[in-house]
């Protein structure tokens, strides 16, 4: 990556330091990559197939990934010249906190496990579970009120998906067992 | 008079006892989540989508077109009685209507800003009665140079007109663009970045980008900001206007669609532009100048008549030629697809029913929610001390409702976590999420159009321009790329 070796930075900053600073560098980075992954999966396209027309399926796909590419070095240079992304602000964000890094994975992790056990679980329990975890990671600490709202919604949205509008959703032990 | 007729036939569907119904829970819908701080009507939109999967298209577009319509009547409660505007289109009414609210006068803010909703809602669907299908009369014998063209358009827009940055947001458009190639190439089902994976050879679906980027990348974006100590609602009683108000207000209701509504067709990132222009003329034509900042009453009724214009002036782009110019018409044009119907200049002849019906449901929902805002605004102010931790778990909850919906996939959650993890990223870095959208949606249509018009030719590029209307639409966006250069050279020569 030619960005990382852009010089010394002007003040005499340390290399973390610098770094911190220049994390969009990272959004380069993620661009030139995803750029390269589009033009190797064109180039190995295999389009002996029927081509209809002058335009294969490979000119749009090159476009693009060569586009991503060169937004990737555009983007660099203006990130080295102190461009900065502006975040975006909202109804309840405060910017001036530095991020919460530690809410933002325990919600992940909260929602990857609604994914694997949906499947074993069904829908009302893994909900309820999902709502419980997310609202617990996101600061609520009422332990009486907590499980009964995520529990009520969960059973709530299963009857009206299934039920009511017809969009099935896994009902898991817990319908076998009702 | 055929659109009148046509009207009157949209009127007998929207006003059966389902459609009504329909209507009528969009509405209630729409205002809740647009009173909700911290979800706009696009997120809005796109968490309802699943609701509609059991639905026939007609009710569908009525309950969609009741939540959009909704959303813009909530969002301003939200900026007059806690001054923090969710969406860019309700920040002009925080300027004014929080300090009426302030000094005691939020009930006319509130009143002033309902009914200003009402009256550019009203005349920008009659005028929506009246060009779109004109619009569309025209636009049917375009070809697929001009679909092109006008895709072009709507991308160059969307980078280039939206947010601080173009580079970011071109960046942002690619990204989109790159998701909307997953899956098997149109014409020739050649498999494209799909990995070998069966799954992704169906692509990604567009529901869940929408709610990816929307509501599971707002909600983990505002959990790592969240902010400790939320606003307290400036307590008010129902909306009303005294004589003088009304006296003061009823011209600026009337000016704000003149400003709205062109706006609103046009890709220039929806209702944000237009209110602040019709802010501005407020001010410049008010007697009460001297008012603006500390609660000037005009600066809440234009604005806010200009801001439901302009989603009238959105339909038209939207239904006539299938542009959508902001991102609730995007992720309602992601709606439509879901149900293979393609809106463009020949929806009005293949689904008369259905647009008529939805066009006539809006003159229906903006009656509904006069009838439902004036009366309930205290009620509804309720719901801005709803606890953070719930109101995000929500979203959480109904966008892992709604992915899963789609195919009943718990791998569609995985795609979900990750766009929503991308759209964090985004929001962090000040890449804007709508040119992303627009790319996933409108990027296959747009190659498919490309090629198409390239087979025409026989591969010559001068089939893409070959049509009056084409070289129009390339000069246009000439124009907006060549518009920061010129102006720097305007500047300089100015200084």
């Amino acid at each position: 990556m030619t960005t990382e070796t852009a010089g010394p930075p002007p003040r005499p900053t340390t290399a973390r330091s610098w770094l911190r600073d220049h994390s969009e560098l990272g959004v380069c980075v993620l661009l030139l990559a995803l750029g390269v992954l589009v033009l190797t999966d064109t180039l190995t396209m295999d389009v002996d197939l029927t081509q209809r027309g002058p335009v294969g399926p490979r000119t749009v796909p090159a476009v693009v990934g060569a586009g991503l590419v060169l937004v990737a070095l555009l983007l660099a240079v203006d990130v080295l010249r102190g461009g900065r992304g502006e975040a975006e602000g909202g109804e309840d964000i405060d910017l001036a906190e530095p991020a919460d890094g530690r809410t933002v994975a325990l919600l992940t992790g909260v929602f990857l496990a609604f994914a694997v056990l949906i499947g074993p679980l069904g829908f009302p329990i893994a909900g309820a579970l999902l709502f419980w975890g997310s609202a617990y990671a996101l600061g609520s600490r009422h332990h009486d009120r907590d499980p009964l709202i995520a529990a009520g919604l969960s059973l709530v949205t299963y009857f009206v998906f299934d039920n009511l509008l017809g969009v099935p959703l896994p009902g898991g032990p817990l319908m076998g067992v009702l | 008079m055929d659109s009148l007729n046509s009207l009157v036939d949209g009127f007998g569907t929207a006003l059966t006892p389902v459609n009504l119904l329909w209507a009528a829970l969009g509405v209630l819908l729409g205002t809740a989540i647009g009173v909700l701080p911290g979800i706009g009507p696009a997120m809005a939109v796109a968490l309802l989508l699943p609701v509609t999967y059991g639905l026939e298209p007609t009710g569908a577009f009525i309950m969609f077109a009741g939540i959009y319509y909704g959303a813009m009547f909530g969002g301003s409660t939200t900026s007059i009685l806690l001054n923090t505007p969710g969406e860019s289109a309700a920040v002009v009414a925080a300027i004014e209507g929080n300090p009426m609210a302030k000094a005691g006068r939020g009930a006319q803010a509130l009143a002033a800003a309902a009914i200003g909703h009402f009256t550019g809602g009203m005349i920008g669907t009659i005028l929506l009665v009246v060009l779109a299908p004109t619009v569309a009369s025209l636009a049917v014998d375009i070809g697929a140079p001009d679909y092109f063209a006008i895709m072009v358009l709507a991308f160059i827009a969307v980078t280039s007109v939206l947010g601080s940055s173009r580079i970011r947001g071109l960046a942002s458009l690619l990204i989109g663009l790159t998701v909307g190639l997953v899956g098997l190439d149109q014409m020739t089902g050649q498999q494209r970045l799909t990995f070998g994976s069966l799954q992704l050879a169906d692509g990604i679906d567009v529901v869940i980008v929408a709610v990816g980027l929307f509501a599971i990348g707002e909600a983990l974006w505002v959990a790592a900001h969240l902010r400790r100590s939320t606003g307290t609602p400036i307590p008010v009683g129902r909306p009303w206007l005294g004589r003088a108000d009304v006296r003061r207000t009823w011209k600026s209701w009337l000016r704000g669609p003149v400003i709205g509504f062109p706006f609103g067709a046009i890709p220039a990132g929806g209702a944000e532009i237009p209110t602040f222009l019709s802010y501005v003329t407020e001010k410049r034509l008010s007697k009460h100048r001297d008012q603006f900042g500390k609660g000037a009453i005009e600066g809440v009724a234009g604005p806010e008549s200009a801001a439901s214009a302009s989603a009238a002036g959105t339909l038209v782009s939207m239904l006539t030629l299938g542009l959508p110019t902001t991102a609730v018409a995007a992720v309602m044009l992601a709606a439509f697809q879901q149900y293979g119907i393609q809106p463009g200049p020949l929806l009005f002849e293949r689904e008369p029913d259905l647009v008529w019906g939805l066009i006539a449901s809006l003159f229906v929902g903006m009656v509904l929610l006069l009838a439902l805002n004036l009366p309930l605004a205290p009620l509804w102010a309720k719901l801005l001390r709803i606890p953070r931790p719930y109101l995000y778990a929500g979203i959480l909850f109904f966008a892992a409702v709604g992915a899963y919906a789609v195919g009943g996939e718990a791998l569609d959650l995985v795609i979900l976590l990750v766009i929503g993890v991308l759209g964090f990223g985004m929001r962090r870095y000040g890449l804007p999420v709508l040119p992303a959208v627009i790319g996933v949606i409108l990027g296959p249509a747009a190659e498919q159009q490309l090629r198409r018009a390239l087979q025409i030719s026989d591969g010559s590029v001068t089939g893409l321009v070959d049509t009056p209307f084409s070289v129009t639409v390339y000069v246009i966006v000439l124009l907006i790329l060549l518009w920061p250069p010129v102006k720097k050279v305007i500047t300089r020569v100015r200084a």
